[in-house]
């Protein structure tokens, strides 16, 4: 009777450590991935990546363009917000931080703001960026 | 005593005109003096500048920020690569 307990309970176990395992396996894939609209936004240079660390529509604004610039903007402030109280700095210090960061990230033909405001449009050479950047 | 003789050899100070200007030829010989002496004796000369002096603190603290904040900020954009 208790040989069959303890079978029952180590099966009960390692059934339990498999499912654990699986469920692991699928929470934690590879980092999210963007949205396809804004994707297509960023890979057309209709938006980039601002120096204080906040997306910027680039040409002709659009209602749709608006809509993605502000869901992504308002997901950044949160983590920005998040992060800055973490790391004892004010949400503006990380957000430049997060720009430096996020303008060095851009690849060739995304769209960058440059130090004098202007959009530029990322080379393989490094961008232009604040002289605050790191 | 005729008033002639004063004004023809500067005699003695009399009023507070001719004492002020006794006291400035004074204070310009003793001047050239020291510039003179100042010039032989290979000086250095020191100015105020025109404009104030500005210390921006404000950018240097926000740059060491930002250098601290940096390896941070870079992982917080790997983790959320869906909004960057």
């Amino acid at each position: 009777m208790g040989e069959l307990m303890t079978k029952r309970l180590t099966k009960a176990v390692l059934s339990g450590a498999a499912i654990a395992t699986a469920l692991g396996g699928i929470a934690a894939p590879a980092y999210a991935q963007r949205d396809p609209a804004y994707a297509a936004a960023r890979a057309a240079g209709e938006v980039g990546e601002k120096m204080d660390g906040y997306l910027g529509i680039v040409g002709p604004e659009t209602a749709e363009l608006r809509r993605i610039v502000n869901d992504i903007n308002i997901k950044r402030r949160a983590v920005y917000s998040q992060k800055a109280q973490a790391s004892n700095a004010t949400l503006e210090e990380y957000a430049l931080a997060a720009g430096c960061q996020a303008i060095l990230a851009t690849v060739p033909g995304e769209k960058y703001q440059a130090p004098d405001g202007s959009w530029q449009t990322r080379t393989s050479a490094p961008p232009m960026r604040d002289s605050r950047c790191p | 005593m005729k008033p002639h003789e004063l004004t023809d050899h500067e005699g003695r100070a009399t009023n507070c005109d001719m004492q002020g200007n006794a006291a400035m030829k004074g204070l310009k010989i003793s001047a050239a003096a020291c510039l003179a002496s100042l010039a032989l004796a290979g000086c250095v000369t020191v100015e105020a500048p025109t404009e104030p002096i500005v210390i921006e603190l404000n950018v240097n603290i926000r740059q060491e920020v930002i250098y601290r904040l940096a390896e941070d900020a870079g992982n917080t954009i790997e983790e959320n690569a869906d909004i960057f």
